[in-house]
C-alpha cells in the first residue's frame, strides 16, 4: 500500500462550496486537499449549467455558473489547495482523535485531521435509463462504463445514446466487437461532429448498424441479456440480438458511498448542527446542498456561510493548543499576508 | 388565471390554475400534481419533467428548443409531442392547455 497523503483537511466535492471552504480554512492556516468524482472543478455549476446565469450571489448581480467557479478559483489561489479529480471517496475510517484515513476508488490514501463533505447532490453517477427490468442485467450484461475493451471482444454490442460517450465508445469498440449496433432516438447527435462523421462512415461501410428508436424492453435469462426490443421512430419494432448493452444517458447525482460511513443521515442528506455544521461524527463536517438542518435553504450563499462557521471548529481540531482570534481581511495584516496582498 | 390540465398515465386528470410567466413544471410542483419530478429544479438539465402535449395544443406550445431536444434523449418513451414542462411558460394563450405525464420520468 502506498504512503498516505497527509493533510489538515480533506474536502469531498470541488463545487462552489467546497472551493470556498478552501478559502475559509486557508485564512485559518489549514491546508486542504479536494477530491471530486468529476473530471473538472466546479461541481454542478460546471457540469450541469456552466452557461446559466446566477442572480443571487451577494454583490454579483449576475454571474454565469462557470464564471462563479472561475472567480472562486482565483480567490483561493493563495492557499494552494491540491485537487484530486476523477476520484470518489469509498471509505472513511476514524484512526485518531480526530484523525481519519480516507480511501478513494482508485486506492489513493489520505490522512486528515478533519473531513469536510461538500458533495452537493452526491456523486455524479451514470444515469440508469428508464427501461423496465434493467437492474437485473446490470451485473452481467448492462454496462455504464467501459473499463476493459478486451472484455467486449467478439461480443454483439448494443450502444444506446447520442452524446460524446456513446459515439466515442461506438468508434472505439467497433473494431473489437463481433457486431455493434448504435441506437439513438433521432437523427441528430449531441456529439462532436467529427465523431458523428466517423460513425456514419462506419455505417456506410457496413461495419456497424445505426438504428433510430427507443428501447422498450430487454430479453434474457438469469441476468444474461440475449436481445433488446426497440420501437423505431416509424412505430415499427425491431429485435436486436446482443450480449451486452451500453447505455450512455448522462449523469445523475446519488448519495453514493457517503451512506456507508456511519454518519447520521436524514433521508438522502446529512444531518448537521447549525453552529459548526458538524455531522454526528466529530471531525466530519457537511456543508452546502448535502446537509440539512431546520430552515435549510439549498443556496450557494448558505453553503458559503456554513463554510465560514465550519472552519472555526475545524481550527480547534487541527490546532488544539492555538487560540483563534477573529479577524477581518480588510484590516488584519496577518490575513492579508496569507492572501498575498501585503 | 390560465387553467392547466395534467393527465397521468392512468388517465386521472387534475386541473389547476397557473400564473402567467410560471412554467408548466413549476405549476405542477406548486400544486402537488404527481407525475412530474423536476430533479434539476428547472435548469433544463434533466428530463424528469417530461410531458406529452395534447395534439390540439401543439401549435400553441411550439416544439422543443435544440437544447431541450438534446435533454429529451434522456426521457422515457419520448414521442413527437414530447416537451420538458420546465421549458413551457404559461401565457394567456395557453389557458386550457392539456398535458399528459408519461408512465415514468427519467
Amino acid at each position: 500500500m502506498s504512503e498516505p497523503i497527509k493533510t489538515d483537511v480533506l474536502i469531498i466535492g470541488a463545487g462552489p462550496v467546497g472551493l470556498f471552504a478552501v478559502f475559509e480554512l486557508g485564512l485559518l492556516d489549514m491546508k486542504t486537499h479536494l477530491v471530486d468524482i468529476l473530471d473538472k472543478v466546479g461541481g454542478q455549476c460546471a457540469e450541469l449549467y456552466p452557461e446559466k446565469p446566477i442572480y443571487d450571489i451577494p454583490a454579483l448581480p449576475k454571474v454565469s455558473a462557470q464564471g462563479l467557479v472561475d472567480a472562486l478559483l482565483e480567490q483561493i489561489k493563495p492557499f494552494g489547495a491540491t485537487f484530486h479529480l476523477n476520484e470518489m471517496i469509498e471509505k472513511i475510517e476514524r484512526i485518531g482523535e480526530p484523525l481519519f484515513r480516507i480511501t478513494t476508488d482508485t486506492g489513493k490514501l489520505f490522512e486528515a485531521k478533519v473531513v469536510v463533505i461538500a458533495a452537493g447532490g452526491g456523486s455524479f453517477q451514470p444515469k440508469r435509463p428508464p427501461i423496465p427490468g434493467i437492474e437485473a442485467h446490470e451485473a452481467q450484461s448492462v454496462h455504464y462504463a467501459v473499463r476493459q475493451m478486451e472484455k467486449f471482444r467478439g461480443q454483439k454490442i448494443l450502444i444506446v445514446g447520442g452524446g460524446d460517450s456513446a459515439l466515442d465508445w461506438t468508434l472505439n469498440l467497433a473494431p473489437v466487437a463481433g457486431h455493434l449496433t448504435l441506437l439513438h432516438r433521432r437523427q441528430e447527435f449531441r456529439a462532436a461532429p467529427d465523431s458523428v462523421n466517423k460513425m456514419l462512415a462506419l455505417v456506410d461501410a457496413g461495419k456497424i448498424d445505426l438504428v433510430l428508436g427507443q428501447v422498450t424492453g430487454l430479453e434474457g435469462e438469469g441476468g444474461k441479456l440475449s436481445a433488446v426490443n426497440v420501437k423505431r421512430n416509424d412505430n415499427s419494432s425491431v429485435h436486436i440480438v446482443c450480449d451486452a448493452m451500453l447505455p450512455f444517458f448522462g449523469l445523475t447525482m446519488k448519495l453514493g458511498p457517503v451512506a456507508n460511513w456511519g454518519i447520521k443521515l436524514a433521508g438522502e442528506l446529512i444531518a448537521v448542527d447549525t453552529e459548526k455544521f458538524e455531522t454526528s461524527m466529530p471531525g466530519i463536517f457537511a456543508i452546502g446542498d448535502i446537509n440539512t438542518y431546520p430552515g435549510k435553504l439549498k443556496l450557494i450563499l448558505s453553503g458559503f456561510h456554513e463554510a465560514a462557521l465550519m472552519a472555526q471548529k475545524a481550527h480547534r481540531y487541527v490546532y488544539p493548543d492555538k487560540k483563534l482570534t477573529f479577524q477581518y481581511t480588510t484590516s488584519s495584516t496577518s490575513l492579508q499576508k496569507k492572501l498575498g496582498v501585503k | 388565471m390560465p387553467k392547466i390540465t395534467y393527465i397521468d398515465s392512468t388517465g386521472a386528470s387534475r386541473t389547476v390554475e397557473g400564473n402567467i410567466g410560471a412554467t408548466v413544471m413549476e405549476t405542477a410542483i406548486r400544486n402537488n400534481v404527481p407525475g412530474i419530478e423536476a430533479e434539476c429544479g428547472g435548469a433544463c438539465a434533466c428530463a424528469t419533467c417530461h410531458v406529452y402535449i395534447d395534439e390540439a395544443w401543439r401549435e400553441k406550445t411550439g416544439g422543443p428548443s435544440p437544447m431541450e431536444e438534446d435533454m429529451l434523449d434522456f426521457g422515457y418513451d419520448v414521442r413527437p409531442n414530447s416537451r420538458l414542462s420546465c421549458q413551457i411558460k404559461i401565457t394567456e394563450a395557453l389557458d386550457g392547455l392539456v398535458v399528459t405525464t408519461p408512465e415514468r420520468q427519467g
